[in-house]
């Protein structure tokens, strides 16, 4: 069977090669896991300034990149599938949000209780915070409007449609409230992390992010699966696929 | 290694509290996901058992359907 | 000018005109929830001259959002919005032509009486001066993006409160500007950077979004 482009494009292919594949996301988003956290704790040195609350870097930053990432994949997805009427890639799309989402909360949280030691309170108007804030509304606003279309093609279509007009205006949000937060804070203290990073410290933060990405590999991938299966309950090959035993 | 002992790591130099609060939150949240992911999947499977064991007609060969377009 | 869009115009500002007291509602929502804060903050002048600008502004981004909601609506219940999609012209006309007449009806009203409303909260004359420019620079960028919503809602059970809850992310850096441009006003500074901000915005909006809506619009009457 030649391989294309679209190849697995088709619902049952890709059924089959993710169903291989998920496991082997999840060894390596463990494996990195322990590497990771390993190194953020037992190798990289305290820190000069912030002491040892600073470790909360290594799940915080790495969630705040997944959740802008994820959030710009779900649109490509829903965007290729609204294009081309391709079910597997919205069905993609829709599996992303409920993790681009639940990263956006961690990093909230992490950034949260980072701040409350650091600038004294739990809660900041900084311009990343504040960005982060609204792109969990984002992500709100796509998972309401989909799970209010009963439709899955309109549904589909009108999430690829908010998310494709949501990543437009991710900077100009991200602009603006970038000038509002210097504007009402004056000369801001830099409210990130340590300018220089330790180079155990860049590692092992990176480390955490190639885990975090493994997982949303892992979880999307199963989630998509459980979604093509809900929707493609009459079709041939999930017929034949839980007529085998239904242990796949 | 940077402690000299378990009480120093859960200390975390005076802010346990919030270290741990945060990596707790987050294995508490990517811990529950998969298992809802996985038990969506299972789910999903069990009702496409049902579906086709309920429109399955009698003497049908395993896996085709009458009317099933490809 | 575009048969579809001055037809849809002039038709919705006659219904509007028919229903002259529907028509005030975003104007009456408008006065009564600014007029809350100061009773929920507190009567002091000075703190209430400084949260006047954002409240003034999130109060008409509501106001906007809950009149947007029968934008379609109606039209969709009795039928005319599939014929006015089938006409020979873009539906790019439709949207604007919606936007254009919600913004005549709900629009135009909140900045006439945004200088009345400022005077409640004790807004130096130059202030207001810059809340009239922003906002009337602003509630355009409102009516477009609220008619986006209705569009992508149209049907649905919860439309108003999804309406809300995916425009006003949108709608941050308007508000921000919009609310920013005072503020700058009230400590000394000049508010040109703020609008010439908001009139770039309002133009990006104007040349985006018409378009997202008739792309809406035609994913909601499939």
């Amino acid at each position: 069977m030649p391989l294309t482009l679209y190849t697995y494009a088709s619902p049952p292919r890709f059924y089959a090669l993710s169903g291989l594949m998920v496991p082997w996301f999840w060894a390596a988003a463990i494996a990195l896991t322990a590497v990771g956290l390993w190194m953020g704790f037992f190798v990289a040195p305290t820190d000069a300034t912030q002491g040892e609350v600073y470790r909360v870097i290594f799940i915080h930053v790495p969630a705040a990149w997944m959740s802008m990432l994820l959030y710009l994949v779900m649109a490509f997805w829903a965007a290729i599938g609204w294009a081309f009427n391709a079910r597997l890639a919205s069905a993609v799309a829709r599996s992303i949000a409920p993790t681009g989402a639940m990263f956006t909360f961690l990093a909230l949280w992490t950034g949260a209780l980072w701040g409350k030691p650091t600038w004294g309170t739990y809660w900041v108007w900084d311009a990343r915070l504040t960005s982060e804030l609204i792109l969990l509304f984002l992500y709100l606003g796509y998972i309401a409007l989909t799970e209010a279309i009963d439709d899955p093609r309109r549904s589909d279509q009108a999430g690829a449609l908010l998310a494709v007009v949501g990543s437009v205006n991710v900077p100009i949000i991200y602009f603006s409230v970038k000038w509002w937060n210097t504007l009402h804070q004056g000369a801001s203290v830099s409210l990130t992390a340590a300018p220089k990073m330790a180079t155990t410290m860049l590692t092992a933060m990176l480390i955490m992010t190639f885990a975090f990405w493994a997982y949303a590999f892992a979880v999307v991938f199963t989630r998509t699966r459980a979604r093509l299966l809900e929707r493609e309950r009459n079709a041939l090959w999930v017929r034949e696929l839980v007529a085998g035993g239904g242990r796949s | 290694m940077n402690w000299n002992s378990p009480a120093e790591f859960f200390a975390m130099g005076g802010s346990g509290f919030f270290v741990w609060g945060s990596y707790i939150v987050c294995a508490l949240c990517m811990g529950v996901e998969p298992v809802l992911a996985a038990r969506r999947r299972k789910r999903a499977l069990r009702e496409a058992a049902d579906e086709r064991n309920r429109t399955a007609r009698a003497g049908n060969e395993d896996g085709h359907v009458q009317d099933e377009e490809d | 000018m575009n048969p579809l869009f001055v037809q849809v115009l002039v038709r919705d500002l006659r219904l509007a005109a028919r229903r002259r007291i529907e028509s005030l509602l975003p104007l009456a929502f408008f006065v009564v929830a600014v007029s809350l804060f100061p009773l929920g903050v507190g009567p002091e002048p000075q703190t209430l001259r400084l949260i006047a600008p954002g409240i003034v502004w999130v109060c008409a981004l509501l106001a906007a959002m809950l009149s947007v909601n029968t934008l379609y609506a109606g039209d969709l219940a009795d039928g005319s919005l599939e014929q006015m999609l089938l006409a020979p012209h873009s539906a790019v006309w439709l949207a604007l032509a919606k936007a254009a007449g919600h913004w005549l009806t709900a629009g135009l009203p909140l900045i006439l009486a945004s200088p009345v409303i400022g005077l409640l909260f004790d807004l130096s004359t130059q202030a207001l001066g810059t809340l009239v420019i922003g906002l009337a620079l602003g509630t355009p960028i409102l009516s477009l993006l609220g008619g986006l919503g209705a569009a992508m809602t149209l049907g649905l059970r919860s439309a108003g409160m999804l309406l809300v809850l995916i425009v006003l992310p949108l709608a941050v850096p308007a508000l921000i500007f919009g609310a920013g441009a005072v503020d700058a006003v009230e400590q000394g500074l000049s508010a040109s950077g703020h609008h010439s901000l908001l009139g770039a915005l309002l133009i990006a909006t104007a040349m985006g979004v018409p378009w997202a809506t008739a792309a809406a619009l035609r994913i909601s009457t499939e």
